[in-house]
């Protein structure tokens, strides 16, 4: 398997650079673990206005938190790549004979790895220090969907950034389509309590139906319409986000 | 002896907000295993995106170009394995170890990890970075740093380099270091030398053969004494004490030489057959117009001469950030 020898060599040196800045991955952190422990307890009080899902606020919210941690760590690594390019790294791969491929791929992997490193933090942190309560297998399938939507959206973080090759244009774009796909999700207030054309906007973003189906497994939900639907959801956005990602470093010049 | 790049009306158009750029416009070349072959022009020329097509970077628009025996369009990955490319940028992360980014570069080749430390470390002693190894590419010296760029596109073993401005930017002990190891490259590993320089003593030094392009077309070739001889006779370079002055030092120049001079600022450069029988006359009719020059030089025609004289601009004047502009075009 030539593909998967050539990812390999990019992911271990992917992953040995950013092993030798371990700090990263801890900042990656400081945001969701603040939001836990700063904006979580005032979650607590808020069970009995009708649409939020009953029960403890930790159950629903950490989930919330994790798709998010997933949606932002993986969205932004486009901008490593842009100071690859610009050091001249990703030029000099692309005259060796590696696959397009496995020069995509093998970051992606990395990107997931620190990704579900990091996910399993969170859990622990929420676990001890906050009340999450959730059964092993939906922890499990929660933490796959997190590395899955990674996969999604550090492939097409990196196809915009190859596009772009630039840290001023690349900024701009990812803020401007991160705080709408945040808010419209559910991930801090669930979309059951919003009025119905907030509902019907939301509809239509689909990392929402990641957040449900991670809320949906992390309650133990695991056949649940609900879940499906996450999985089914993620699964496409995999899809795409693999397609336009071989595509944008298959293409000349990228 | 076997061409190694052979090119045949070779062309590179970029669709752009303005309309087509016609960048490279059917660019023939020859170049032979064992040249070191320099390739000139001014900025904006079409030196890099030849380059970059040689290197199966960018998809030619129309000719073909067959490059250590590949075709660049029908089989990129046969050159791919065959050629080696050091950009003019540098090709090394700041934060990576030197000696990591080398052998993994060489195991993308398909090298074995064992085999790719031992050409690593080969590598790293035949281009003087004792010890260098394990630090980050980002505390070398420029000269270091270039020379580790060089070793990355030398480290499976390619017939053929390219190297995109491989001095700029260094201090001149460092050049002249460069510059011997570039002669080693051919004279001890065979390896042909395809090169892009900002720099004509550079390639007057370095080079067996010259190729000078602008506006996309190669406008002159051949070895740097052919191209010296083809500048006619000697030439007279005047600077004078007022740049109002030039027009009017011009048009006697050219009465008293018989032959167009160049204008630059203050500089006035003129070919003639004879260089010292017409300097008396040219200053005399320079007195009697009123016209001070502050210097004056005859000497034999230089690369910059050969320069001038196709381009109409002087090469060096030229500030190399400036090759962005030609950049940032392919991408």
């Amino acid at each position: 398997m030539r593909i998967a020898r050539e990812t390999w060599i990019v992911f271990v040196r992917a992953m040995r650079l950013s092993l030798r800045n371990p700090v990263w991955i801890f900042i990656g952190l400081t945001q969701p673990i603040l939001y836990l422990g700063l904006f979580g307890p005032l979650l607590e009080p808020m069970s009995q206005i009708p649409g939020i899902p009953p029960g403890e606020s930790w159950q629903w919210f950490v989930p919330g938190i994790l798709i998010q941690l997933g949606i932002f760590g993986a969205a932004f690594v486009g901008f490593g790549l842009v100071a690859e390019y610009r050091a001249g790294v990703v030029e000099r791969m692309r005259v060796t004979p590696a696959s397009r491929i496995a020069l995509l791929g093998g970051r992606v992997l990395r990107d997931v790895v620190v990704l579900l490193v990091q996910s399993a933090i969170l859990i622990v942190v929420a676990m001890l220090f906050f009340d999450l309560d959730a059964p092993l297998s939906g922890l499990v399938i929660g933490l796959g969907l997190v590395g899955l939507l990674g996969v999604s959206l550090a492939a097409l973080s990196y196809a915009v950034a190859l596009t772009l090759k630039s840290e001023d244009a690349l900024a701009p774009l990812l803020n401007g389509l991160a705080l709408p796909v945040l808010l419209l999700s559910g991930i801090l207030l669930p979309m059951s309590v919003a009025p119905s054309w907030l509902q019907t906007v939301s509809d239509f973003n689909p990392f929402r139906y990641v957040v449900d189906g991670a809320r949906a497994v992390f309650r133990g939900d695991l056949d649940s319409s609900t879940a499906l639907w996450g999985l089914v959801v993620t699964l496409a956005l995999v899809l795409v986000g693999i397609t336009v990602g071989t595509r944008t470093f298959r293409r000349e010049s990228a | 002896m076997p061409a190694m790049i052979e090119t045949s009306g070779l062309r590179r158009t970029f669709r752009t907000r303005g309309g087509e750029v016609e960048a490279v416009r059917g660019v023939d070349m020859q170049v032979a295993a064992g040249e070191i072959v320099g390739f000139l022009g001014p900025n904006g020329a079409g030196k890099t995106t030849t380059l970059r097509m040689l290197t199966t970077l960018l998809r030619p628009t129309a000719g073909t170009a067959t490059v250590a025996g590949s075709d660049v369009a029908a089989d990129p990955a046969g050159v791919r394995r065959k050629v080696g490319y050091v950009a003019q940028g540098g090709v090394t992360y700041p934060e990576a170890r030197a000696g990591e980014e080398l052998v993994d570069h060489a195991r993308l080749y398909g090298i074995s990890r064992s085999e790719a430390r031992r050409r690593a470390r080969t590598l790293f002693e035949q281009l003087d970075l004792p010890g260098l190894f394990d630090r980050p590419c980002k505390s070398l010296s420029g000269g270091q740093r270039r020379r580790l760029d060089i070793a990355m596109g030398l480290v499976h073993g390619p017939g053929l380099i390219f190297l995109d401005e491989p001095t700029s930017g260094l201090d001149p002990q460092s050049r002249a270091n460069l510059w011997q190891h570039i002669r080693g490259l051919r004279d001890d590993l065979g390896t042909t030398v395809f090169l892009t320089t900002h720099y004509l003593e550079e390639a007057d030094a370095l080079c067996d053969r010259i190729m000078i392009i602008d506006h996309g077309e190669i406008v002159a070739r051949g070895t740097p004494d052919e191209l010296k001889r083809g500048v006619s006779g000697d030439v007279i370079t005047l600077a004078l004490a007022d740049a109002s002055d030039s027009g009017a030092a011009a048009a006697t120049a050219a009465r008293v030489a018989g032959t167009e001079p160049t204008v630059d600022g203050v500089t006035v450069h003129l070919q003639v057959a004879d260089g010292a029988a017409t300097l008396p006359s040219l200053l005399r009719h320079l007195g009697v117009e009123g016209i001070r020059a502050t210097s004056v030089e005859v000497r034999r025609p230089s690369l910059d001469d050969v320069f001038l004289d196709l381009t109409g601009r002087s090469l060096r004047d030229e500030p190399a950030a400036q090759t962005g502009a030609e950049y940032a075009h392919s991408a």
